[in-house]
């Protein structure tokens, strides 16, 4: 059975008289709701609520397609700094990705690097929780310390904690260009070593990655930089100079084409039609090389100066009892073991004493998070 | 403003208390006599001061966890405190409640930076993490106003903010893991080097607690490179509107000051009183800093100028080095120390969204005149995030009063255009009992609900952050289990 409640008061009344579980769907972009189920569809709470470019504030109803809010902000050539990924085609999914869904998942782009996760640019939220009584948290501006941090726990909850109904986020100025700096063939050892030297100069790098095939299908490590256009040939023209010692260093200044790229990297392009199981990998930036020699990855890429790592491997490869070193891993496509990396014992008591207060009768998104 | 009335069961129970935590603890690490308890009894906000129980001063994160299950074992409330610097009360004691001062854990345990790390325990001061990086050309970039003296503990327990968070952001956004005890004593680690931690975004609600959901011993934080430099640049108005409008256009036109600060025609009379920068006599004053290299700081400025002539302005001094730097922000930092020659004063940091700045002033300006006292507005304003300065005379009865009844109305004049009780200090006791002009009973219910999950019997610091009345129950339950 499909819900798709059109306020937050029908939504709240549906979860109150409900017991049974119910998974939660944005624009189903992320390939986790199962067949069969009853679903919750958070599209009919959609539109922006509020937007003022001059307080770089947006407030929007949850279910509101990502698509939308981008061109509205483009519009005032602003966007959403953390550059949430599309991941459609590498999942095999279709339909309009939400804000909704984006927050739940705290998906967040290359961009994280310096500017923060998707949870960072969140200032409030609404939510109805598992006894369907709405709730807020945080609010609009941008310093709020009043009461708890109930923002940052809703991001990435991934909808077991309540069904968001509107959130208000920080935006940010589009910047007037953008540049590249390109090494090819490095080895993943040597590419984390030119990431950090970058990441640790004072050119505030927004972007960091290295693909061991680029569009190429040989290796090549990005470092991006943004700004006003004279600010970003000053930089890469500095960040050239740097990483000089490292390869051969190419510059690209052309903002279109940078765009591209780093869409490339972002969007997992170069995953598309790779067969196996993708996971996601975060890590020390300085232990993604070991991590990549580890896993027997068929395809892969590092991201966030070597701390995300993207990786298809062959079906049912146990990526986690292959780490080796400290972090966490997801399945983000492929069956047969859990999406989520357990946690400690405490902190698993933790999260399942959070989940039994929010969502007291256990209906919401039912195993997807934690034991049960 | 009301504090629960001490336990009698509790206080009868001094003698075992220490006597227990003094075998788990050095003989200077627990402090029990009278006149030496008085150290602790208030915290930055002095019109309130209450003497603990007793104090301790762990040097370990075991100790920490050792003098947490004792009181855990006893039901003592626990106050942890970094260095009392607050100013919502939030390290203010009860009678019958240990302080567990994290001073003495001080230690950096690991400096990273190929990864942009620091770890350090949670008693360092928040300008010697940047100390201790800065020699290689990094930072630590929160750094809210009390930072030669604040210390991280604390900054983790607020979710400390400061001028540059405009860019850099606060807390929150620059803490990566932490290694925490809980109320019994349980160790725990969440987060760490990589930059999103598994599961539920248990740090993100860790964060800015106010020391109720468990004691932070070490923290792993984000530092950065430092930019190749930083200028600033000065301007008046002749009116608050034209100031607010200006604001909006430079961060509409996508140039990103790291700082945007706002001084009221009060607050500049009072700062050229007393330190004589040379500040332009007029209705309103921004100065806003830009960074980066020297041709990328005049780029920034050129652009900046352009837009602020639109708005008339009656004064515009760009810095043209270092020295004009200095005496740019000379006047803005001595802002509260030229409150404090005039009379005490009374700061709030309620937040509003920006575009509502020139009514809020306008009304606060009204109900100055209406509560026969003045106030000075200095404000963070690329965020929203208001500095109120009320003046009053603590010695005269009943100004006290006064006051915090003027600084409640402009609190809920905040909430009431949008914005919030507090952007960065925090609610403590201050703020404490105007939660429900902000929340609705449900909201808290939520908040206090976590609690319930970290901290079970209530008994970290939990005279705090909710109102008496909505927290009663939950606190009974330890008093009835005695």
């Amino acid at each position: 059975m499909n819900m798709r409640p059109e306020t937050e008061a029908e939504l709240a009344e549906l979860i109150a008289g409900r017991d049974a579980p119910v998974w939660i769907r944005g624009g189903g972009t992320a390939g986790i709701v199962p067949q069969g189920t009853d679903v919750i569809e958070t599209s009919g709470l959609n539109g922006i609520s509020l937007y003022e470019p001059g307080a770089l504030t947006l407030v929007v109803k949850a279910g509101t397609a990502l698509g939308e809010i981008e061109a509205t902000l483009a519009a005032e050539g602003q966007r959403l700094a953390f550059e949430p990924a599309d991941l459609r085609a590498v999942l095999g999914t279709d339909g309009a990705p939400t804000i909704g869904g984006v927050v739940a998942m705290n998906v967040s782009g290359p961009r994280r690097i310096q500017a923060g996760a998707c949870r960072d640019f969140l200032l409030g939220v609404r939510y109805v929780d598992g006894l369907g009584t709405a709730v807020k948290n945080g609010g609009r501006v941008m310093k709020n310390v009043t009461g708890y941090d109930l923002v940052k726990l809703m991001a990435g909850a991934h909808g077991t904690l309540g069904v968001m109904t509107e959130v208000s986020m920080k935006v940010l100025p589009l910047p007037e260009a953008q540049g590249c700096v390109l090494i090819d063939g490095l080895s993943p050892d040597d590419a984390v070593a030119a990431m950090s030297a970058a990441l640790g100069s004072p050119y505030d790098v927004t972007g960091a990655a290295h693909l061991t095939e680029g569009m190429d299908g040989t290796p090549v490590t990005m470092v991006r930089v943004e700004g006003f256009g004279a600010q970003v040939d000053y930089r890469t023209g500095k960040l050239k100079e740097m990483l000089g010692r490292f390869g051969d260093v190419r510059v690209e200044t052309n903002t279109d084409r940078v765009t591209v790229g780093w869409g490339y990297v972002r969007d997992l392009t170069g995953f598309v039609g790779a067969k196996g199981d993708l996971w996601r990998i975060s890590v020390k930036p300085s232990d993604g090389p070991e991590v990549l020699r580890a896993i027997n990855a068929t395809k892969a890429q590092m991201d966030w100066g070597g701390g995300l790592i993207w990786a298809v491997v062959p079906e049912g490869s146990d990526v986690r009892s292959q780490l080796g070193v400290a972090g966490h891993a997801t399945l983000v496509r492929g069956v047969g073991q859990a999406r989520f990396h357990p946690e400690t014992p405490v902190n698993a008591r933790l999260a399942e004493g959070l989940r039994a207060k929010f969502d007291p009768k256990g209906i919401f998104n039912p195993g997807l998070m934690g034991a049960n | 403003m009301e504090m629960p009335a001490p336990n009698p069961t509790i206080l009868a129970k001094k003698a075992e208390l220490v006597r227990r935590l003094s075998e788990v603890l050095p003989e200077d690490a627990v402090i029990h006599e009278e006149t030496e308890t008085r150290a602790y009894e208030c915290d930055a906000l002095t019109a309130y001061r209450c003497p603990p129980l007793a104090a301790v001063l762990p040097a370990s994160t075991q100790e920490v966890s050792d003098v947490l299950r004792i009181c855990h074992d006893l039901g003592v409330p626990v106050v942890p405190r970094g260095s009392g610097t607050s100013l919502a009360g939030g390290a203010l004691p009860t009678a019958d409640s240990v302080i567990l001062g994290v001073a003495r854990m001080n230690e950096v345990l690991e400096t990273d930076y190929d990864n942009r790390f620091i770890r350090v325990q949670t008693g360092r001061t928040n300008l010697s993490v940047t100390g201790a990086v800065e020699a290689d050309g990094f930072f630590y970039a929160p750094d809210p106003s009390s930072q030669l003296a604040c210390a991280i503990a604390g900054n983790i327990a607020m979710n400390s903010g400061g001028a540059h968070c405009l860019k850099y952001g606060v807390t929150t956004n620059n803490l990566m893991g932490v290694t925490m005890v809980l109320m019994d004593g349980t160790v725990t680690e969440i987060g760490g080097a990589h930059l999103d931690a598994a599961g539920l975004d248990l740090l993100g609600v860790i964060c800015g607690s106010e020391g109720q959901l468990g004691v932070v011993t070490e923290a792993t934080l984000r530092i950065l490179a430092k930019p190749e430099g930083a200028l600033p640049v000065l301007m008046g108005f002749d009116t608050n509107e034209g100031a607010g409008a200006c604001v909006s256009d430079i961060i509409k036109a996508g140039v990103l000051p790291v700082a945007i600060e706002f001084m009221d025609r009060p607050c500049i009379e009072a700062c050229e009183a007393f330190a004589k920068a040379g500040y332009p006599m007029c209705e309103a004053l921004l100065i806003i800093e830009v960074e980066g290299s020297p041709e990328e700081i005049q780029h920034q400025l050129g652009l900046i100028k352009e837009i602020a002539a639109a708005h008339n302005p009656v004064d515009y001094r760009e810095a043209a080095d270092a020295d004009e730097a200095y005496r740019i922000w000379l006047g803005r930092k001595s802002a509260f120390g030229a409150m404090g020659q005039i009379n005490d004063y009374m700061c709030l940091d309620g937040t509003i969204p920006v575009s509502a700045l020139p009514e809020v002033l306008r009304r606060i300006g009204e109900l100055s005149k209406q509560y026969g006292l003045g106030v000075a507005n200095v404000f963070h304003a690329g965020d929203g995030n208001m500095h109120p300065l009320i003046l009053y005379n603590a010695n005269q009865p009943g100004q006290l009063e006064l006051c915090e009844a003027f600084g409640a109305d402009i609190l809920r004049l905040c909430v009431e255009v949008g914005g919030c009780l507090t952007g960065e200090h925090g609610v403590g006791i201050e703020k404490r009992d105007l939660m429900v002009d902000q929340f609705d009973p449900v909201d808290l219910e939520a908040q206090m609900a976590v609690k319930d999950v970290f901290d079970p019997a209530w008994l970290l610091n939990p005279a705090k952050v909710f109102p008496l009345a909505s927290s009663e129950a939950r606190r009974a339950v330890k008093i009835a289990a005695e």
